[in-house]
């Protein structure tokens, strides 16, 4: 599965470590949520950077204290259908200020990249080879923007407001 | 009317690309009908019993001349020269090819109409009155408000996927013309003590499997803060949705399960931890908006222009015009609805020929303005009365001037078995059948007010629960059969309606909708009392027993 990070296909440094698997000495890992959550000291005093793979269907709040400390999160998508992780996704970057890299899995095709940056995304496990492929463009296929979100792109408000208040300083 | 800027125009067309693409993707295979499944929904298109249907939006029911003309042309060009009038002010057309959606979507973006988010999980077109900007006694022109939340709500990044469908509505008069009360969200705008705008907000009401009217959540969010608190409602709607089982995805399920009180909660949480997020809308934002919106010159005309005294000898011009001619609030103008329920014919349906027509005479008559209403009829919101017995003369010859607005052949009524996948039974032929037997204008003009709803399955898209008498197609052992409730209304009253007893064979449809309104003939204890009010009064045991007696 390719792994699209800062919009190119890049190789992936983590190592998804299942439930009950050994723990590599050094090196990037994901853990799932509830592996970490269980001792998740053991985790962070580790050499090697720690992402937490964080359900959908699981409040934030007990990730928060530790999001400081993370140098990735990933969020799921079970289905392309399921857009919780996109709420989350806001969460962690808006409200949270997490900054460390957000990666979108699971049912990750091209048709959601533009929603899954805007709302936070910088890491796509994308499905399919052709969708990876055609981030770069795909990504650039829209210029105007309604809402406002943590993604600092203007919104069409803001953009006619900028563009009255030129027009007014010219006259 | 609203002035589409470029930025507006560049995100259509950016859309229509986009659609272009994942066609051509799903045509050489590298999408499988599933995954193309959720695109082409989010852009309006369904897999009907016989070919693709596609629903447009009309944004709070606004339409210029032009843009009904490009509705005529699309019908012409892509379909079989007509297209059917929905009750969430949207357009569908029935007969279209795949291949060539990306056209007609193209054609359509060129007078900035589009079709994104008319289905699927997502907000859908929001929807307002029909005489909004007209209606005498209005606060003031919800359409502002609904263009905002337009623009907010299309291509959410993160509602873009929820649980299920999710639609809003707003009102600004007394009188509900947007059915508020049935909708996810119902927005009521009023002013405070203050005199500051601002909206009563409902949430969880609904038709489908199980009707719910929406409740309050908040008796008044100011004008400001009315996209935070949207937002809000919709982050807690998606995240704690149900997922599992589509029937009860909707958010009426959610707020009844956890009940008003605790969802309002979670809400409250949820908008103070917002904070600031760049949605207050300040009064520049709004008069951004609304400086966009145009509206007509109106000239200073006489109360009562002698065209209208010298029309008024002719029977048939006086008819028409107590029945389908309504207050503007503007001295000298009126508001005229045009009737899409001629006799015998699919209710909401007009052909391209009729639309062309309609849209020159708005032009002549009507500053270039139609509207549509979820009554499934077309509106000319700005006639000067001078212009009425012309502007009669020249609907009847176009087959849109039937006196009969919300009157018993003012039928609503979803397209049924004759096209829908998901229907028990058929709609549109009961609609037809009920057009013909009471046919007589004097009749239906001496019944009085009556709203006929028929959904063909339990997904209510005919509005039966809210249908003075509602119609439900049901299938019994492979055969239609079809359940009558009575006593519903979707206005601001808005209650569903009872059952009165069990399902009828399809054959008899007609017949026991007859009996009914025999019985409330006989039973009304004053010609000005309305049916709905009748059954208030009586209850259902009366009509029952006319039904059921000899059956």
């Amino acid at each position: 599965m390719p792994l699209v990070k800062q919009g190119r296909i890049a190789t992936d440094l983590f190592v998804h470590v299942a439930d009950g698997a050994e723990l590599p000495g050094d090196g990037a890992i994901f853990v799932p949520a509830a592996r970490f959550l269980e001792d998740p000291e053991a985790f962070l005093k580790r050499a090697g950077k720690v992402g937490v793979i964080w359900p959908n269907n699981r409040d934030l709040d007990d990730l928060v204290p530790y999001l400081g400390r993370l140098a990735a999160v990933a969020l799921v998508f079970p289905s392309f259908r399921d857009g919780r992780a996109y709420s989350q996704a806001r969460l962690l970057r808006e409200r949270h200020g997490f900054d460390g890299e957000l990666r979108a899995t699971g049912q990750v095709l091209r048709d959601q990249f533009v929603f899954m940056l805007r709302a936070g995304f910088d890491t796509f496990e994308v499905k399919k080879d052709s969708d990876a492929e055609a981030f770069a463009s795909t990504a650039k296929s829209y210029s105007v923007f309604y809402q406002p979100t943590g993604d600092g792109r203007l919104t069409a408000l803001h953009r006619r407001m900028l563009l009255r208040h030129s027009e007014s300083a010219g006259q | 009317m609203y002035a589409y800027d470029e930025l507006d125009r560049t995100l259509i067309n950016e859309r229509v690309s986009e659609f272009r693409d994942q066609v051509k993707r799903r045509l050489s295979g590298e999408l499988t009908e599933d995954e193309f499944k959720m695109l082409r929904l989010q852009n309006g298109v369904y897999l009907q019993l016989h070919a693709y249907m596609f629903r447009v939006a009309i944004p709070y029911g606004t339409l210029s001349s032009k843009q009904l003309r490009a509705l005529a042309r699309v019908g012409r060009r892509y379909d079989r020269g007509y297209g059917h009038f929905t009750t969430r002010q949207n357009i569908q057309f029935n007969w279209i090819k795949l291949a060539e959606l990306p056209d007609a979507l193209a054609d359509l973006a060129e007078v900035g109409i589009h079709a994104m988010q008319t289905s699927g999980n997502n907000m859908r077109n929001v929807t307002s009155d029909q005489w909004a900007g007209v209606a005498p006694g209005e606060v003031e022109d919800p359409r502002i408000w609904s263009e905002i939340l337009r623009q907010h709500t299309t291509l959410h990044p993160e509602f873009s996927f929820l649980p299920r469908k999710f639609k809003i509505a707003i009102t600004a008069s007394e009188h509900d013309r947007a059915a508020i009360k049935v909708h996810d969200i119902g927005l009521r705008l009023y002013k405070n003590a203050e005199g500051e705008t601002g909206f009563e907000v409902l949430v969880g009401g609904g038709l489908g499997r199980t009707p719910f009217i929406g409740k309050t959540i908040k008796p008044f969010v100011h004008g400001r803060d009315i996209l935070s608190y949207v937002e809000a409602i919709l982050r807690v709607y998606n995240q704690y949705g149900r997922r599992d089982n589509i029937y009860k995805a909707r958010i009426k399920i959610l707020v009844h399960e956890l009940g008003i009180e605790k969802f309002a909660r979670e809400v409250d949480e949820e908008w103070k931890q917002m904070g600031d997020v760049g949605l207050t809308l300040d009064h520049s934002v709004i008069e951004e908006v609304r400086s966009r919106f145009s509206y007509p010159a109106y000239e200073k005309l006489p109360h009562m222009p002698d065209e209208l005294k010298q029309a008024a000898h002719d029977p048939l011009f006086e008819r028409w015009r107590r029945n389908s001619v309504f207050p503007h609030k503007v001295q000298g103008y009126s508001i005229v609805t045009l009737s899409l329920k001629p006799v015998g014919a699919p209710p909401g349906d007009a052909t391209s020929d009729q639309m062309d027509a309609v849209a020159d005479l708005a032009d002549r008559y009507s500053f270039g303005e139609i509207r549509v209403g979820h009554e499934q009829n077309l509106c000319l919101p700005h006639v000067a009365k001078r212009d009425l017995p012309q502007l009669w003369k020249a609907l009847d010859r176009i087959g849109l001037a039937t006196p009969n607005v919300n009157l018993v052949t003012d039928i609503i009524a979803c397209p049924g078995l004759d096209y829908c996948s998901l229907a028990n039974a058929r709609s549109i032929p009961i609609a037809q059948e009920l057009t013909r037997r009471f046919a007589n204008h004097d009749t239906a003009e001496l019944i009085g007010r009556l709203h006929i709803n028929i959904s063909g399955c339990i997904n209510a898209c005919g509005h039966h629960h809210v249908g003075h008498i509602g119609i439900l197609g049901v299938e019994k052992n492979g055969e239609e059969f079809y359940q009558i409730t009575i006593g519903g209304r979707a206005d601001e009253g808005a209650q569903m309606g009872t059952l009165i007893g069990p399902a009828i064979p399809y054959a008899e449809v007609a017949d026991v909708i007859e009996d009914i309104v025999e019985a409330y003939l006989a039973l009304r204890d004053r010609p000005e009392e309305l049916f709905v009010d009748a059954v208030k009064r009586l209850g259902v045991e009366p009509f029952k027993e006319r039904v059921y007696a000899t059956r």
